[in-house]
């Protein structure tokens, strides 16, 4: 018997959709303002109902195609979270450049509903139905500034790769399914732990599933969609892509690896190496010579979709019970999951903070190119100034969230005994300085082209204060955060076939 | 007392944090509020580092040889202990509660993983460190007085330096010693970027751009040898800790391990030390900063290198070390020797100076690679009297070019008619700097060569070598700039007949002498009564090289 209270949240955020896109019809255009607020305290009440039908242990549906577990429940009240920032941010931009506010935000918390699904997931079809109904509401994100030809573009690049990148992964799912007889993450973690030998077939399904995922995550070789979606988008839309989806994607891959891959596979730990090493130098070098503002920023992602997935061959190079060889204190596993979850956390809040500052600087000036940054420092400190610290963060500096989640993925993956991954991981990061150096010399050292002074909506500064403090609270006090870390890093693994 | 005896270090990262924050909130046209603020923090601050030095020190000790401390468990000691548990790397209950370090460390470590703390502590080197800090931060602000442009921003940037500068040399705990080594990197791309000063001789152009990334990414990339150094430990010793005293004693790290990773953390941190070949970061990143972070950064930011190599490298791979010293040794007479001599063809007053840094850095590091008792001593020494002897030549130095806005060598002539005060500053200095006995850089390196010649007799000649260089271009510089033709109406450059007539109402300024004097006493202080210094320091570098000899 199915208990369907376990999806209260999820059922509640379908209908929030609903209400936002029906309200849109009844509305007359000047009272369209209250869409973006009946989605943002829509999604807050979303986070109280994840918070309040917690029960405290990890429930099942559908035969355990769905899971409810401490670690959906941490990526779900984030994924809310998320969702909020970006409506509310998105709020300025809609107004000022788009038309149809209420297919826009409720599109939008269809995509979150999608990601809540995929934190959920742990059967083959089920994730692929919710990252299809992300990648969906995507398509339509991207491309909805549709009187723009450069959106436009970036929709098809994106519709046409993410239906290839599907078909690979469900063709993978098939094999898979084919030969095993099973889309469960566990059985077919159990299944494959007793062959000795996978054979061909299964193998190139699993290759396949792991490149179709790959390629939503836009990692190196399969990174090509990303920049120029990333650039014809929505502004808010490209951060959503940057953080949101990248959030759920991983949620996933998680959850995947730690259920199904890592004990059968360790041997994967070779081609997520590479994968991650490809993504994280290729990534960062890339975005060197870019000069629009928000290639720059996509390019940049890239390189940390890289270092999330070094903490994922790290997961694949621990031995059964996570240590590194002869360990006796630190649960390696527990570790790595942590430094995932805190990476992605960490990553959000800081790179939400800097696309904000790129809306905010496009709206005023139009423009999107490194260059419109001359002299921010003059003629908007605060913004230049939460932007300098969001550059920083996401270089890797402290007292900034970027620093400590760093330090602890890639001390995480050190334990794990890719040391030399790590190094390359840090190296890269050095070499990501450098154009987040050039930016920042942009805004405090070349002089401004207009003297004058910008002005900040008030709801952008409330959110740049916000995300500005997130990005140094995290920085210097991350010990709440992590307890709720590794609360949920415990009930994945506690469920995982590892133990 | 007890009391305020734990929270001291924390005040030091604490208040300039807080000053920061404040002047944060303060209007920036406020100009003289926020000097006043910065002021007022940063002589309480320097009160404070005096107190841990001088509270610190018994000095009526009797004198301690390291022998005493060879194969004895708990070598290592330090004062004004306090931690703060701040991560849990596992979420476990620490089963065992009592401790055997001095009661600071909540779990014994290897039973049970304790993670991360903000464990702070010093024992006699680093309260040194920690009492130059102090005195350079302050004169540093002095010095900064005239700084105009963006006063605010420039003095926010400037604690938060410091606050990371003195995090790093009181920090007990790895992940916090880097954190604050990371956060005093952090602001100096834009202090040298936006408030420093370009170079521009026809003929040899540095702009302060230039300079600021140099700077930034010669660092960083140090940096990451010293992750991947920490990483390691952290993963060998797999005590689930990154507490410098826990891994010291429980760290166990095999002879192999600290061959390969020695060389991380000495070349990591040899980075930032001015190490040859990696010191060309200095050199333009001192001339590009603006006065009072050239100051700090040749003054302390430098040393804490030359640190991070004696309690990281040293502390936790004594065998490592060992084995890598006659390299660091060779390297530290190349930077004596390069140095010496390209300070002798410089044009730039300022580059002088900063090349004469690089130089006095290689006696810090033939010292430490000595391993001997004196040699480190003297090491130990020479990082404080060379911090506050290049914070005086800076501060003087900026004064000059405040003056007749040319640092150039070839213009610059007879500079001590118009600059009275200036020029005895820079006398002292460059006299300090040559090592005139009765001053500080005697003592300092007396020692360093009594040390050298006990274990590298040859190497230690040409150490003296480089000394006799360093009076040619100071004593030199001095007759050129100061004593050289001292009649103004007959001088020869075009910017001095334009600048020293401005010069003669521009002496240095009351708050800048202010500053320098303070400097200029510690290089009395410590030239004249050493053993005060000494006595701070001596039982902590015989703790540590007790250690050292006990673990090999």
């Amino acid at each position: 018997m199915n208990d369907l209270t376990l999806l209260i949240p999820e059922f509640l955020l379908t209908a929030l959709a609903f209400v936002v896109l029906g309200a849109d019809l009844f509305l007359p255009d000047r009272r369209k303002q209250v869409l973006p607020a009946i989605a943002a305290l829509g999604l807050a009440g979303i986070v109280a109902a994840l918070l309040a039908t917690w029960r405290g242990e990890t429930g099942s549906l559908y035969g355990g195609a769905l899971v409810f577990d401490g670690y959906a429940l941490v990526f779900k009240v984030f994924f809310a979270a998320l969702g909020i920032v970006v409506v509310l941010s998105s709020v300025e931009y809609v107004k000022r450049h788009l038309k149809h506010p209420g297919e826009y935000y409720g599109i939008l918390l269809f995509t979150v509903l999608a990601a809540m699904l995929m934190a959920s997931s742990r059967e083959l079809l089920t994730a692929y139905i919710s990252l299809e109904l992300l990648s969906f509401g995507l398509y339509v994100l991207v491309s909805f500034d549709r009187y723009n030809p450069k959106s436009n573009e970036a929709g098809t690049k994106y519709i046409l790769l993410g239906a290839f990148s599907s078909a690979l992964m469900l063709y993978g799912i098939s094999q898979v399914y084919g030969l095993l007889g099973t889309t469960r993450f566990d059985e077919v973690g159990a299944l494959l732990s007793q062959m000795p030998d996978p054979g061909l077939g299964v193998q190139v399904g699993l290759a396949l599933l792991i490149a179709g995922l790959a390629f939503k995550v836009a990692a190196v070789p399969f990174h090509m969609w990303a920049p120029d979606a990333y650039e014809g988008a929505p502004v808010p839309i490209t951060a959503y892509l940057a953080v949101g989806s990248k959030a759920a994607a991983f949620a996933l891959i998680v959850r995947l690896f730690v259920d199904a891959l890592v004990p059968a596979h360790g041997d994967l730990q070779v081609v997520m190496a590479v994968l991650a090493a490809l993504t994280m130098v290729l990534g960062n070098l890339v975005a060197l010579v870019q000069t629009n503002i928000k290639r720059l920023l996509a390019y940049s992602s890239v390189g940390h979709v890289g270092y999330l997935l070094l903490g994922v061959a790290a997961l694949s190079a621990l031995d059964a019970g996570g240590s590194a060889g002869a360990g006796r204190g630190l649960d390696g596993y527990a570790l790595v999951v942590n430094g995932i979850m805190l990476h992605i956390v960490a990553y959000a809040v800081t790179n939400m903070a800097a696309f904000l500052c790129v809306s905010t600087v496009y709206d005023a000036t139009g423009r999107e190119d490194t260059a419109a940054y001359s002299g921010l420092a003059s003629r908007s400190p605060g913004l230049a100034m939460v932007m300098a610290a969001s550059l920083f963060s996401l270089a890797g500096l402290p007292i900034f969230a970027g620093f400590v989640s760093k330090f602890y993925l890639f001390n995480a993956a050190a334990f794990s005994g890719l040391l030399w991954l790590a190094g390359l991981a840090i190296a890269a990061s050095l070499v990501s300085l450098y154009y987040y150096l050039m930016v920042i010399k942009r805004m405090y050292v070349d002089p401004a082209e207009d003297d004058a002074r910008l002005k900040l909506p008030r709801l952008t500064t409330a959110l740049l204060a916000a995300l500005f403090a997130g990005t140094i609270l995290l920085g210097i006090y991350p010990a709440p955060l992590m307890l709720a870390i590794e609360y949920a890093s415990d009930t994945l693994l506690t469920l995982s076939p590892l133990y | 007392m007890d009391a305020f005896n734990s929270y001291v270090l924390f005040a030091l990262i604490a208040l300039p944090l807080a000053g920061a924050a404040v002047m944060l909130a303060v209007p920036g046209e406020r100009r003289l509020a926020i000097r006043w603020v910065a002021t007022a923090v940063a002589f309480v601050v320097m009160l404070l580092s005096l107190y841990v030095f001088v509270g610190h020190t018994d000095f009526g000790a009797p004198r301690r040889s390291m022998d005493e401390f060879v194969g004895r468990p708990h070598v290592l000691r330090f004062e004004f202990q306090r931690s703060w548990v701040w991560l849990d790397l596992v979420p476990q209950e620490c089963a065992v509660a009592e401790s055997t370090l001095g009661g600071y460390m909540d779990c014994l470590p290897g039973t049970d993983g304790h993670g991360i703390a903000l464990a702070l502590g010093v024992d006699g080197i680093s309260a040194l460190m920690v009492m130059l800090t102090g005195i350079v931060m302050f004169t540093g602000v002095l010095v900064s007085w005239n700084v105009t442009h963006r006063t605010k921003d420039f003095f926010v940037l400037y604690f938060l330096l410091l606050a990371g500068v003195f995090g790093v040399f009181v920090s007990l705990d790895l992940f916090f010693l880097f954190f604050f080594y990371e956060l005093a990197v952090l602001p100096m791309y834009l202090l040298i970027a936006v408030w420093g000063s370009s170079t521009d001789f026809s003929t040899f152009v540095r702009t302060k751009e230039y300079g600021a990334m140099k700077l930034m990414l010669y660092l960083v990339a140090g940096s990451v040898l010293i992750w991947v150094a920490l990483m390691a430990i952290f993963a060998q010793a797999d005590l689930g800790t990154f507490d410098f005293v826990a891994l010291h004693e429980y760290g166990e790290l095999p002879v192999t391990f600290q061959r390969i990773f020695f060389p991380f953390l000495m070349v990591g941190f040899g980075v930032l030390a001015g190490m040859w070949p990696f010191h060309t970061w200095s050199p333009d990143g001192h001339v590009a900063a603006p006065t009072a972070v050239s100051m700090v950064h040749a003054g302390v930011l430098m040393k804490l290198g030359a640190y991070g190599i004696l309690r990281v490298g040293m502390g936790l791979m004594p065998e490592g070390a060992e084995t890598w010293m006659p390299l660091l040794i060779g390297l530290g007479t190349v930077n004596v020797l390069y140095g010496a001599v390209s300070a002798l063809g410089q044009r730039d007053l300022k580059y002088v100076v900063g090349y004469s840094s690089v130089s006095h850095m290689g006696y810090v590091l033939m010292g430490l690679a000595t391993l001997h008792y004196l040699g480190v001593g003297g090491a130990v020494l020479q990082m404080f009297s060379h911090g506050i002897m290049t914070a005086l030549f800076f501060a003087v130095v900026g004064s000059i070019y405040e003056a007749t806005h040319t640092r150039d060598i070839g213009v610059l002539e007879g500079m001590a008619r118009p600059m009275k005060t200036t020029t005895a500053l820079f006398v002292i200095a460059g006299l300090t700097s040559l090592g005139l006995p009765g001053l500080s850089g005697f003592v300092a390196e007396l020692l360093v060569f009594l040390g050298l010649f006990q274990t590298y007799p040859i190497l230690g000649a040409l150490a003296v070598i480089g000394a006799a260089i360093t009076a040619v271009y100071i004593l030199r510089l001095i007759a050129k700039v100061f004593f050289g033709n001292t009649d103004p109406s007959t001088s020869s450059g075009q910017a001095s007949s334009a600048g020293l007539g401005r010069a003669a109402q521009l002496d240095i300024s009351r708050v800048e002498g202010i500053a320098s004097w303070i400097l200029a006493a510690f290089i009395f202080l410590m030239g004249l009564l050493p053993l005060l210094f000494i006595n701070g320091i001596d039982e902590s570098v015989a703790r540590l090289l007790g250690a050292m000899a006990g673990a090999g």
